[in-house]
């Protein structure tokens, strides 16, 4: 809401406060001024001419050279290029010397060979929006009534010495969609008196009663439609003030019957509606909803399709507008219209906002529908019309008005004790002071013992409980004034669940070994959601995508950490580490909420190690990757439980993967990207892992347990054996742990051999195993015993020989 | 005879001295102490000797032998000094090349700005709650006070999957769970970090996926004042303590009373510059006492209790505080933006 300084003095006196001091007041106590508008800001110089010459310029078709009484001694010689200037016509004149916007300074030049002092201006070159400019002038400069006196400051007589406030408004506060709603605010504010305007006139004898018939059908939608009949206007431009503060909201003028009912929307918030009466065709307005399919052309000569959900205006058969959102065609004030119809009604918010939304067409006046228009200001806001159009069209305004009413207007009555004030705002506020902000609200109060009851007037529709009048007392008051506390009574304590602290683990030791943290994108493309996945899922998909690459709820983080990895590729970053933790989808059918999971993925591209002047380099590769997830299952005191399985996952290298089992359960995968894939992305080697982080967090770990350092020296075998190539490390492993137990403690490779020198479709990898009693010195014969027994099952279990 | 030995003596501290190696100190080692060596020679000769001179010659002899090898052994112990430094001299390094490189990563600037945040109120006795990021219609807005219909819940802001549910569009939903896990029991003190979605296009100041963090408490006693202390404290921790917070009213429809917090703009010091719009203020967070339609809907007598509620956004957070002037870097993860947060701070 745009709120002019000049005009808002119609209603409250401003003496003692400037715009940008109201502006922070206003701030202050409930509506954010956005900010102040100084309209003539960095123009000066322009004044009010009179045309007395113009002639066509000798060298150029399209300028005009005019003789310019600017109110000095002597007319001045002005070159003109705009289509519209003619002889006799008052014009804003920018003089030699003046400023226009932009810091445009006007000098005497030559123009084609001719002299020219000064420029005579269009609305936009003095600072004006062109879609407020009216469109007679949109292509050529402003010509002022014939009345404007020349030499006096245009910018003045085009209101233009003001500064507008620019409201933001919450949704609550609809009653400051309007002048007067704003002038009842800033005299909450300040403490000071509004004066209502005029509406008094003398109407005729005739009664509007008996030009036309209202029937509402959809009294749900409509419960209150009051019209009143003007006879005998004359349309013509309304007058110059009224053009530009309607200029200065934002709103471009036409004809004074238009402008006019645009004016009462600024002034009351109530939309009205003009229609030619003689072009309705009949003596009824029939207000219903519309038949599904009926066709309307609205008065943008747009064709409009209707549904029953819309509400329509009716000459008793055919739509003559589509109600509080925009008249017909059919039925359009014209510059031959001599008998206006106005129309103030109460339409319901959503009602319009259904029609206003499926049509596109949101207006000033459907906006102050939707938000509620104040149900005791629709009869006023007419009479005011009528009023100006008496005045201002020359009308003549017929008594009374047609109406179908069906609206109760139950002003809000609320109550709430002191007590509670002060103990939910933490203040220490008497009766006295609370009661002196309903009074200046102009709220209706009743004081008994420690309860104020208010009645709130309707054009406040957000007071309806305890806590509105809270809010009111609070910001009136001022929350500067409120004092600063913190809460007493039982304490709680203040921590991160067991979940949380172990993920703010896995982040440090992620980051501790070299891996950067990256936030992606949930909604991803079809394609992009299920690839990686490590469960396959039906994909959710939104109702109403804003497009197709973002549409899908991801069922894994791989891809998107693929793109992180090809975005810093392509930027000269191609070795790099990223890990993110972040839920994915999985759907669970039509009505339920999706299963949310939290994972945990991490990629590696390029060299992961390198030093420049040593010359080492090493490139990323499985171990490495193994390594990191190692560490961290180790550190979370989960490593016993871990296995590693090779696997084929889509995507990935198919021999270089591996499954991750977490106590029997499959948990996720570890392994290099298929290499078609890092080509398409541009990419060098790239290990990559995904996996449930759920999963791991929420795994029992052993408690910590201190275990005792061995007393005893322990006793270290080597073996090395020959193996078939598909016999994995693991297994080996296995078979030695479990037939070596209990004096086997620990056993590591070594070594692995798979050259030239075995024999074929073998390989070697050799085992160090270190036997310990933790009660006595083992002796060589009990090792040999036991050791004896492992080598005879590698043998029988896995048919490995050792190495000769 | 004793002149000999004296001789030899003499002669054989002069070598040592002028030797320089221990090799060449080894080879005086052998030819003066060793079995062929001159001294041995001497005492063969003693046989000629009476036996009264003998003893005096043999004290004779060794006296010269230990004088000769101490001498050794010290030149010896200078020789292996001199070697060792030698040797140090010869592996000194240029100490200004650069150290092998440790691989450290580092937090999104996001999550540093919320465990920063979370900490912060953990402190002051707060739990961080989450909860789901597609969520249902009724606690995403019902249970917040946004019925159907309601002007503030229009479909084109959100993201729906079907006509019950959609993607959050704040983390309030957490704090109606929490509410509704507490039975109408009090209190609640949680802090509710997390992302969330709403259909705007991408560009330099909005993001179709952003955080939140939201904090509530309710309470038998709570007050605006404790809302406006709580906030004061997260201000200046947060932003420094030269900062001044102000309240404006605002308006939610889960909060009444509803307000903005703005804090003193840094850059000017509060006379007004670009960044804040020459307001001095630049606006932080919304805030205000929990609607009781909101209480009342999780199961809470709003008679006997109050509670506040805030909430923020990371991002904006982050932007102001680091300077960061596009919000799409939180979410392209170029490693050059992302380094640029590993200072321990
Ligand atoms: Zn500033």
């Amino acid at each position: 809401m745009f709120v002019s300084y000049k005009w808002l003095q119609d209603y409250i006196d401003l003496t003692g406060v400037t715009a940008t001091e109201l502006a922070e007041k206003i701030t202050k106590s409930g509506i954010e001024v956005e900010g102040v508008e100084i309209l003539n800001d960095g123009i000066k110089g322009v004044v009010v001419g009179h045309v007395l010459e113009r002639e066509q310029h000798p060298n150029a078709d399209k300028l005009s050279k005019c003789l310019v009484d600017v109110g000095e001694e002597q007319p001045v010689q002005i070159i003109c290029g705009a289509p519209n200037v003619a002889k006799g016509q008052k014009v804003a004149v920018a003089t030699v010397g003046a400023v226009l916007p932009g810091n445009f300074k006007i000098k005497r030049a030559k123009l084609r060979g001719e002299e020219s002092n000064g420029m005579i201006c269009s609305l936009t070159e003095l600072g004006m929006e062109g879609k407020v400019v009216p469109k007679e002038y949109s292509e050529g400069i402003f010509v002022f009534p014939a009345e404007a006196e020349v030499g006096v400051d245009a910018l003045a007589l085009l209101n233009r010495d003001d500064e507008v406030l620019e409201l933001s408004l919450t949704p609550n506060r609809a009653d400051c969609l309007s002048m007067l709603g704003v002038a009842y605010e800033v005299a909450a504010i300040l403490g000071r008196e509004v004066k209502l305007p005029e509406t008094d006139l003398q109407s005729s004898t005739e009664k509007a009663a008996d030009y036309v018939k209202i029937v509402v059908d959809a009294k749900e939608d409509n419960p209150l439609y009051v019209a009143k009949i003007i006879k005998n206007v004359e349309i013509a431009p309304s007058p110059l003030w009224m053009q530009t503060r309607l200029m200065s909201a934002g709103i471009r003028p036409h004809n004074n019957v238009v402008d006019i009912t645009n004016y009462i929307l600024l002034e009351y918030g109530q939309p009205l509606h003009a229609f030619d009466y003689d072009r309705l065709g009949s003596k009824e307005i029939l207000v219903r909803r519309a038949n599904d399919g009926e066709k309307f052309v609205t008065l943008d000569d747009t064709e409009r399709t209707l549904t029953s959900e819309h509400l329509v205006i009716t000459n008793g058969t055919v739509p003559v507008a589509l109600a509080g959102v925009m008249g017909g065609a059919n039925s359009e004030v014209t510059p031959d219209t001599t008998t206006v119809l106005l129309e103030s009604a109460y339409f319901i918010g959503g009602t319009v906002r259904k029609a206003s939304k499926d049509h596109g067409l949101r207006s000033e006046a459907s906006a102050r529908f939707e938000k509620g228009v104040d149900p005791n200001r629709v009869r006023v806001a007419g009479e005011r019309a009528a009023y100006l159009m008496a005045k201002y069209a020359n009308g003549e305004v017929l008594e009374g008005a047609a109406e179908a009413d069906t609206l109760s207007v139950e002003p809000a009555v609320v109550s709430i004790t002191l007590e509670k004030i002060n103990r939910v705002l933490g203040t220490d506020l008497g009766m006295k002071d609370v009661k002196e902000i309903f009074d200046r609200l102009q709220f209706t109060v009743i004081v008994e013992q420690g309860t104020i009851t208010v009645t709130a007037p309707t054009r406040r529709g957000d007071i309806k409980i305890e806590e509105d009048l809270l809010e009111e007392v609070a910001r009136l008051y001022g929350y500067d004034n409120i004092p600063k506390t913190l809460p007493i009574g039982s304490s709680t304590p203040g921590r991160l669940s067991e979940y949380q602290k172990k993920r703010r683990f896995v982040r440090q030791y992620l980051e501790g070994v070299g891996l950067y943290q990256a936030v992606t994108y949930s909604l991803t493309s079809e394609e992009k959601a299920t690839q990686f996945a490590l469960e396959k899922r039906e994909t959710i998909r939104l109702a109403m995508p804003m497009s197709e690459e973002r549409s899908i709820l991801r069922l894994s983080i791989m891809p998107q950490l693929l793109e992180v990895l090809k975005y810093n590729s392509a930027r000269q970053n191609d070795s790099l580490g990223v890990y993110e933790t972040g839920a994915v989808f999985l759907a669970n059918g039509e009505d339920l909420l999706p299963v949310e999971k939290e994972h945990l993925a991490g990629a590696i591209t390029g060299l992961w190690h390198s030093h420049s002047w040593q010359g080492e380099k090493k490139a990323v590769d499985f171990f490495v990757v193994k390594g990191i997830l190692e560490g961290m299952f180790a550190k979370l005191g989960l490593a016993e439980g871990v296995q590693y399985v090779q696997a084929k996952v889509e995507g990935m290298h198919p021999g270089r993967t591996a499954e991750i089992i977490l106590n029997g359960e499959k948990i996720g995968f570890v392994g290099q990207v298929h290499p078609s894939v890092q080509k398409e992305l541009d990419l060098k080697d790239t290990y990559v892992f995904e996996l449930s982080l759920k999963a791991v967090l929420e795994a029992d770990a052993p408690v910590l347990q201190y275990e005792a350092i061995p007393r005893f020296p322990s006793i270290t075998r080597d073996i090395a054996l020959v193996v078939n190539k598909e016999t994995v490390s693991g297994t080996l492993k296995e078979i030695i742990l479990s037939s070596g137990a209990p004096l086997l403690k620990e056993v590591q490779v070594f070594d692995l051999y798979e050259g030239d020198r075995m024999e074929e479709g073998k390989k070697s990898i050799a085992f160090s195993l270190k036997y310990v009693d933790p009660e006595r010195t083992l002796t060589d014969e009990e090792v040999t015993k036991v050791h004896d027994r492992v080598l005879e099952a590698l043998k029988e279990q896995a048919g490995a020989v050792l190495r000769g | 005879m004793q002149e000999r030995l004296k001789e030899l003596q003499e002669e054989a501290i002069q070598k040592i001295e002028q030797s320089a190696s221990l090799k060449e100190l080894n080879d005086i080692r052998v030819a003066y102490l060793g079995k062929k060596g001159p001294i041995t020679e001497v005492l063969r000769g003693m046989g000629k000797l009476s036996a009264e001179e003998r003893p005096v010659m043999g004290a004779l002899v060794n006296e010269v032998r230990e004088a000769i090898a101490v001498k050794i052994e010290a030149k010896q112990k200078a020789l292996e000094e001199a070697a060792v430094l030698e040797k140090l001299a010869s592996e000194s390094i240029d100490v200004t090349l650069p150290g092998s490189p440790v691989k450290v990563g580092n937090h999104h600037p996001l999550t540093r700005i919320i465990e920063e945040i979370e900490d912060l109120f953990i402190g002051m006795g707060y739990q961080v709650a989450e909860g789901p990021e597609v969520e249902q219609d009724y606690y995403n807005f019902e249970a917040l006070n946004l019925p159907k219909g309601h002007p503030a819940r229009d479909m084109q802001d959100s993201f729906y999957i079907t006509e019950e549910i959609l993607l959050r569009t704040h983390t309030s939903p957490v704090q109606a769970r929490t509410m509704e896990k507490h039975q109408g029991k009090g209190p609640i003190k949680i802090i509710c970090p997390g992302k969330v979605y709403r259909r705007d296009n991408d560009d330099a100041t909005h993001s179709h996926q952003f955080m939140q963090i939201e904090g509530l408490v309710v309470g038998e006693n709570i007050r605006m004042s404790d809302l406006k202390g709580t906030l004061e404290v997260f201000a200046k921790k947060m932003f420094g303590d030269d900062r001044e917070i102000r309240l404006r009213p605002s308006f939610f429809p889960f909060t009444e009373p509803s307000v903005e917090m703005d804090i003193s703009c840094k850059i000017c010091g509060g006379h007004g510059c670009s960044v804040c719009k020459k307001t001095g203020w630049i606006e932080i967070l919304g805030a205000g006492m929990v609607h009781p339609n909101v209480l009342e809907m999780a199961g809470y007598d709003s008679k006997k209790y109050t509670g506040f509620a805030f909430g923020m956004g990371p991002e904006r957070i982050a932007m102001l505080k680091y300077g960061v002037d596009d919000i799409r870097h939180f979410y392209t993860n170029d490693v050059r933006f992302l380094k640029q947060f590993s200072k321990h701070e």
